[in-house]
């Protein structure tokens, strides 16, 4: 039964929300004039965030068009719901897709409209090569045609622990450049108490692809891929089997220390178990926030013998925006989301995100920008991932990987190199499995999208 | 005697059927025919193209070694979660059953558990082994023990199979503590006369008596351990190291959701739909024949 009290209430309740509501109106009233744009992304806090405020930042920049970004998981989530709700006929305009999603997407046909196309059909004007190679590459098609809106951008560096460089009798101001000085180093950690000397987030990526590119070694067959859908994996080449043999036999010898899957193993490091660390650059940021020691950012170790000593560039990470189709789409929709990308292509926007976030920078000018505002200074190791990436011209094995599947094949390797560091198999056998497995899918991915 | 209800109205009976008959379309048979329609094509992630592909879905994943070893694998899991969850259960609820201090606080504890997320018990247990970060997989490390589920297989599958069915004790346990509870006092009290001791009292009256509980809570732990342990595994290993602790469940999520291999995911999930049918079946037959002991 309603007490008086309660009735009171209930009314004011009522009454405050007729109010907000009218109050609402005329904003609602704006709202429809404006063209919406549906925005999904990946990233959790506080990236999300920050992100958001770059998409506020634009809509408050004009009064045509209002993009609205939300959340949806994960990164393999929001590519589970970007397909599931392309499936259903209600595809948002815009979804944020992690790096290995590429071949997905290039392979999705008329799921997709190119980001080159959009722009040239919505008169924008759009520069591919205000971009850095290695990103451009990535994104491109096989006649060099952009196909995605780059954003956020990482690729695979290594952190180290200076205290513990100290402590082992190893100068902190040089680290390790290649893989016998990385071991050496490894032994003196070890030997002056680290329980850690070294370990790896990433496994596959950092392990295994950036690897290849680094040593201009094909990850893939048809130029990792790019050159077609029948590619098959060549992992099981000189290079990658002496370095996870390295691996192993660190591992067995307490050098190297398995800390799991994907980034799971970020942690180790700036808590100051591990002393060095390979992984995404982009944990420069949770490094900067959490260790209590002296610390530095190195570009990845190389093989001299692999290498020539002219290590290449790295290869990228992270996502980039790509544009869905729905069959209900108008051009004036298309034409907000060439309005959208022309802002955040804009290299101030870019420098932003890449000092604020720690990803790096995707246009040669953002890197300018950074660089202008003594950023680099400011921030010692800051710009080693940029520099990795710039250092040389790509090469057809550094451009990037174009794999379907590749998240699949990816955790096929981790596993595969899990069964090896419990000591059920050696290098080769592990990459060999790999191959079959990983062929397999490939197979699989060319039958399903040919044609 | 039979009791039945007549309907004035030839329509009211369907009319009072509808609600139940809609939810199962919607969410069982839709679906599954949805699963069978795809676990018989060929298609892409956006499901542009399609082709139609007999059972070849079927024979690639029943012709693949590392499916064996997961259905290995899971077979290992359930039977050791079952028999691990029921026999802690059975003896907690047995305790509690006897005239002690404080008999309900320990109830309202022991089924505290149940109310917890499987995705969040796993945190916790994380928290707990977890080598690096867990305080008892810390200390386990200190001692000179060396614990760590991210590369041994056995100790992940330890692991998973302990979380899982700390998780199903508390279920376990209100139903057989209920169970206990529904034996006649007098029978026991007889025994006791006639001077059978407390094992002999248990093993020759209360684990007969026990038994359909008993043979319930068979069908659906085993069911329980097949198909709701997704989140525990999810949260703690990922499946691995390797494919230790990969189970028929978690491979058909692995391949849809991560891989986007719906039709052999499709197809997993017809197996599987077949095995819980199966499981279903025994129980009911077992429901219709045993349950009414009294």
């Amino acid at each position: 039964m309603l007490t008086r009290r309660k009735l009171a209430l209930l009314t004011g309740a009522a009454t405050a929300t007729a109010l907000l509501f009218a109050a609402a109106l005329p904003g609602t009233a704006l709202a429809q004039s404006k063209t919406v744009i549906d925005f999904w992304h990946g990233l959790p806090q506080p990236l999300g965030g920050q992100l958001e405020q770059i998409v506020k930042d634009f809509n408050d920049s004009q009064q045509t068009v209002q993009v609205n970004a939300s959340y949806k998981g994960s990164y393999p989530e929001t590519m589970q719901a970007a397909i599931a709700a392309f499936r259903a006929g209600n595809a948002p305009h815009i979804v944020q897709m992690f790096e290995v999603g590429t071949a997905t997407m290039m392979a999705a046909g008329p799921a997709v409209k190119p980001v080159y196309q959009l722009m040239q059909e919505t008169g924008a004007s759009f520069d591919p090569d205000a971009y850095i190679p290695a990103v451009k590459g990535y994104y491109s098609s096989k006649d060099g045609k952009m196909m995605a809106l780059p954003f956020n951008s990482s690729t695979a560096i290594m952190f180290y622990n200076k205290d513990a460089f100290q402590k082992a009798g190893l100068d902190p101001a040089k680290p390790p450049a290649t893989w016998p000085e990385l071991i050496d180093a490894a032994k003196k950690l070890k030997a002056s108490g680290s329980s850690c000397p070294f370990t790896t987030s990433w496994p596959t990526w950092v392990q295994l692809e950036q690897l290849g590119a680094i040593h201009n070694t094909p990850f893939a067959t048809q130029a990792n891929g790019y050159g077609g859908l029948n590619a098959e994996l060549k992992i099981d080449a000189p290079l990658y089997v002496k370095h996870v043999q390295t691996l192993i036999d660190m591992q067995k010898d307490g050098l190297f220390k398995y800390g799991g899957r994907d980034n799971k193993p970020d942690a180790l490091f700036p808590s100051g178990e591990c002393a060095m660390i390979q992984g995404s650059s982009s944990l420069r940021s949770r490094i900067l926030k959490e260790a209590t020691f002296a610390w530095g950012a190195a570009p990845l170790p190389y093989w001299p013998e692999f290498a020539n000593n002219d290590p290449k560039n790295g290869i990228i990470g992270g996502a980039a925006f790509w544009v869905m189709t729905s069959p209900k789409r108008t051009p004036a929709e298309y034409k907000a989301v060439s309005q959208f990308f022309t802002y955040l292509a804009k290299p101030e926007v870019d420098a932003k995100w890449h000092m604020d976030t720690g990803y790096v920078p995707v246009t040669l000018k953002g890197i300018e920008i950074a660089k202008a505002q003594g950023y680099y200074e400011k921030n010692p190791g800051a710009d080693v991932p940029a520099a990795q990436l710039t250092r040389t011209p790509t090469t057809e094995n550094s451009m990037g990987l174009r794999l379907g599947n590749l998240p699949e094949i990816r955790n096929i390797i981790q596993e595969e190199l899990e069964k090896a560091f419990q000591g059920q198999q050696d290098a080769r056998q592990a990459l060999d499995a790999s191959i079959k497995r990983g062929n397999t899918v490939l197979r699989n991915f060319e039958r399903a999208n040919k044609g | 005697m039979q009791r039945r209800v007549t309907f004035d109205s030839r329509l009211l009976p369907y009319l009072l059927l509808a609600p139940q008959v809609a939810v199962t379309l919607v969410f069982f048979i839709w679906p599954a025919a949805n699963a069978i329609w795809q676990s018989v094509h060929l298609q892409d992630a956006f499901g542009i193209r399609s082709e139609f592909v007999w059972f070849e879905n079927f024979t690639h994943v029943l012709g693949d070694p590392n499916y064996l070893d997961t259905l290995k694998t899971t077979v290992i899991f359930s039977v050791a979660v079952t028999v691990l969850a029921m026999g802690v259960a059975l003896l907690l609820a047995v305790l509690a059953d006897s005239k002690i201090k404080g008999a309900s606080a320990y109830k309202t504890l022991l089924i505290w558990p149940y109310a917890l997320a499987p995705a969040v018990a796993a945190v916790l247990w994380m928290f707990i082994f977890n080598p690096d970060i867990g305080s008892f997989g810390r200390a386990l490390r200190a001692l000179g023990f060396d614990w760590d589920y991210r590369l041994n297989g056995g100790q992940a599958l330890l692991m998973v199979i302990l979380a899982a069915s700390w998780k199903q004790v508390s279920y376990n346990f209100i139903f057989f503590l209920a169970g206990l509870q529904a034996i006649p006092r007098s029978v026991m009290e007889a025994a006791s006369i006639d001077g059978a001791g407390p094992v002999r009292r248990f093993w020759t009256i209360t684990f007969p008596l026990l038994s359909p509980t008993t043979f319930f809570l068979l069908v659906v732990d085993m069911v329980y351990a097949f198909f709701e342990t997704f989140g525990t595994i999810h949260a703690l290993t990922q499946g691995g190291p390797g494919k230790a602790t990969e189970t028929l469940i978690f491979r058909v999520y692995q391949d849809g959701v991560v891989n986007n291999d719906l039709g052999g995911s499709s197809a997993q999930s017809v197996i599987l739909m077949v095995i819980v049918i199966a499981l279903t079946a025994v129980q009911f037959r077992f429901v219709e024949r045993k349950v009414h002991y009294s």
